[in-house]
């Protein structure tokens, strides 16, 4: 069992610590606070051709897997970038994957270059408001006009909306009354996001300002059918495939961003001097510093094992969501830390640690509560009955 | 033309550098290694003299451990052709380089070699000079512009007093200072592909040439702490401080 890094993953890896390194907390306490969308970030990442590191190489990616970007979310998070700076670029990672996989191959050719180029900009229309994560009682309607859909229906959580060129929208075309299984009857599209139909409602929030979350209202959109991803019916299929890898990156992101608060931490105790000697030397500081280190380091190998599993083309769920499990709990608990170990400096937005703090409450909650991590366990590892 | 780009693997800028506890020289294991900036500028040149027409292929070369192969990697992803690494565990000296380099350059014949003029660590700022020495060819070092024009290369030099113009003909050595360009970020598609170009390896033996150390290191040691600073009241208590405690005036 080898737990190093291969020479090119850790080439990417430093290659992106420097690009990153270019956009420091200054930068992204900015963005926090004018909540303009990371533009000179996402651009630099995208002229890095980052952007398309799980994307085939016949169009222009790297066609590497999601174990390298994992690799790359967690270090762009641990540059202080936090989720402002991962969320800035992370549905273009992995959210196209349903187009690699059951896209034609004339769809894969208009529609991947430009969002790894970083021409477009993607956004992932799925959650409801009214069904959480029951995602199958979705009630967004598809219904067929000719070589075209009418999209009337309402999404939530919806990020980068505002910035988005394009949205991947799942929609129901068949009512639930007549399918066999409520899985069925889901349609996926990736279409142009026609802000003539689509209004897009910026929802305030805690943290991440930088990266909007939105309302969508949809009324009356025409999507051409040539914009379906996949067999009609089918959407549901196409977008599991892509929440194990939402999942591995998004606990990638958490470890990251619990890094930078740890860093940040450290190096305030090892500055701070109060009663004659630093705060650092302490093991009321020290303990639960290094404590937060191991979580991190311990979630970091479940989201490996997780990347690993998913890029061998073998069953991950369990381990994915253990992933983000770990990983969202670990990265608050290091955040929380981080603002506690600076004291009433934690709390001043100049130092940066209470952004992240307040970022590290998305990978607890998103995309999965933990609660619902927990259950699919219970459920399908430890052999309990179905809870929900 | 063909240029040859030596690259030094070295303690990263970012990481503050630890000396050993037996004082043999500064911690290295476990410690962030990339490459020279100094030489990163030199990469960078030799990629902008082959994106606008002036050279057609560049030699990067680096010496030492296995790992430098990774330096070579970066200088290919920014833009090298193929590599050359002189693997070795010896500790080698800026005499052992050039000699080396020398052998290089006449088994290449490249019509220029750009290095960086000096390496972070020991900042000796003595290999270009010494394999133009051993060469006998002409030397520009400390170039913040460098220009080509037929058989010559012009090459503006920071000095104390201004900017200084010398004109060399090729083929020459040129150093790189700081402003001569802003080094580009390896893609990721440039890196991927950098995985496929050529290193040779070679041996200081396949060389001829013997890398031992010249110079023997007695001591390296950390600077003293910096003193706390003291306040003064007034212009006549400074004065008397510089010129009685620290002795300045």
């Amino acid at each position: 069992m080898d737990f190093s890094l291969t020479p090119a993953q850790a080439e990417i890896r430093a290659a992106i610590e420097r690009l990153s390194a270019r956009f420091d907390d200054e930068y992204w306490l900015a963005r926090d606070r004018d909540g303009q969308f990371p533009e000179a970030f996402h651009r630099a990442i995208a002229e890095g051709g980052f952007l398309g590191i799980a994307m085939p190489e016949a169009h222009g990616g790297a066609g590497l897997g999601i174990t390298e970007a994992a690799l790359m979310m967690e270090r762009i998070a641990a540059s202080g970038a936090g989720m402002s700076g991962a969320s800035a670029v992370h549905i273009n990672i992995f959210g196209l994957h349903p187009v690699v996989l059951f896209g034609t191959a004339e769809q894969q050719a208009r529609m991947l270059p430009p969002l790894i180029r970083g021409a477009e900009k993607a956004c992932f229309a799925v959650t409801e408001p009214d069904i959480g994560l029951n995602t199958t009682a979705l009630k967004t309607q598809a219904l067929r006009d000719g070589e075209d859909y009418v999209i009337k229906g309402q999404k939530i959580w919806i990020s980068t909306a505002q910035v988005a060129d394009r949205m991947l929208l799942l929609a129901r075309t068949t009512p639930l009354d007549r399918v066999h299984r409520k899985t069925e009857g889901l349609s996926l599209f990736y279409t142009a996001l026609d802000r003539r139909f689509v209004e897009v409602r910026r929802i305030e929030k805690m943290g991440r300002h930088a990266v909007d979350s939105n309302m969508l209202f949809i009324d009356g959109l025409r999507v051409p059918a040539a914009d379906r991803i996949g067999a009609e019916g089918a959407g549901f299929r196409a977008i599991l495939h892509g929440m194990n890898p939402e999942r591995i990156l998004i606990a990638a992101e958490a470890v990251g961003l619990g890094r930078a608060a740890l860093r940040r931490a450290a190096a305030y105790a090892n500055e701070r001097v109060v009663f004659g000697r630093k705060i650092g030397q302490n093991q009321g500081i020290q303990h639960p510093l290094a404590r937060h280190w191991a979580e991190l380091e311990a979630a970091f190998l479940m989201v490996l094992k997780a990347a690993s599993l998913y890029d061998r083309g073998e069953e991950c769920g369990a381990e994915a969501n253990a992933a983000k499990f770990l990983a969202g709990e670990a990265g608050f608990r290091a955040c929380e830390t981080a603002v506690m170990t600076h004291g009433g400096m934690g709390y001043a937005q100049e130092y940066h640690v209470e952004r992240y703090l307040r970022e590290s409450l998305i990978p607890r909650i998103a995309p999965v509560s933990r609660e619902l991590v927990l259950s699919f366990i219970a459920e399908k590892i430890l052999g309990l009955p179905k809870s929900y | 033309m063909k240029l040859l780009v030596p690259v030094k693997r070295v303690v990263d800028y970012n990481v503050k550098v630890r000396v050993r506890a037996d004082g043999s020289g500064v911690e290295t294991s476990g410690v962030k290694m990339s490459m020279n900036p100094f030489d990163e500028i030199a990469v960078e040149e030799a990629v902008r003299l082959k994106e606008k027409g002036v050279a057609s292929e560049i030699v990067a070369v680096s010496m030492g451990v296995a790992a430098c192969a990774e330096t070579l990697r970066t200088a290919l992803a920014m833009g090298a052709d193929r590599g050359i690494l002189v693997e070795t565990e010896v500790e080698l000296q800026p005499l052992a380089v050039a000699k080396l380099l020398r052998a290089i350059v006449e088994k290449e014949s490249p019509r220029m070699v750009i290095l960086g003029k000096q390496a972070i660590d020991d900042d000796m700022n003595a290999t270009g000079q010494m394999l133009a020495a051993l060469l006998g060819w002409p030397q520009g070092t400390f170039a913040s512009k460098l220009v080509i024009e037929g058989d010559q290369a012009l090459v503006t030099r920071e000095v104390d007093g201004g900017l200084e113009t010398v004109s060399l003909t090729l083929p020459a050595i040129v150093t790189t200072d700081l402003r001569l360009n802003e080094p580009r970020y390896a893609s990721l598609p440039n890196i991927m592909k950098a995985r496929k170009k050529p290193i040779d390896i070679l041996k200081p033996a396949d060389l001829g040439v013997d890398p031992s150390p010249r110079l023997a290191v007695l001591n390296v040691a950390e600077p003293p702490r910096r003193q706390a600073g003291k306040k003064v009241a007034s212009v006549a208590e400074l004065v008397d401080k510089l010129k009685n405690e620290a002795k300045v005036i």
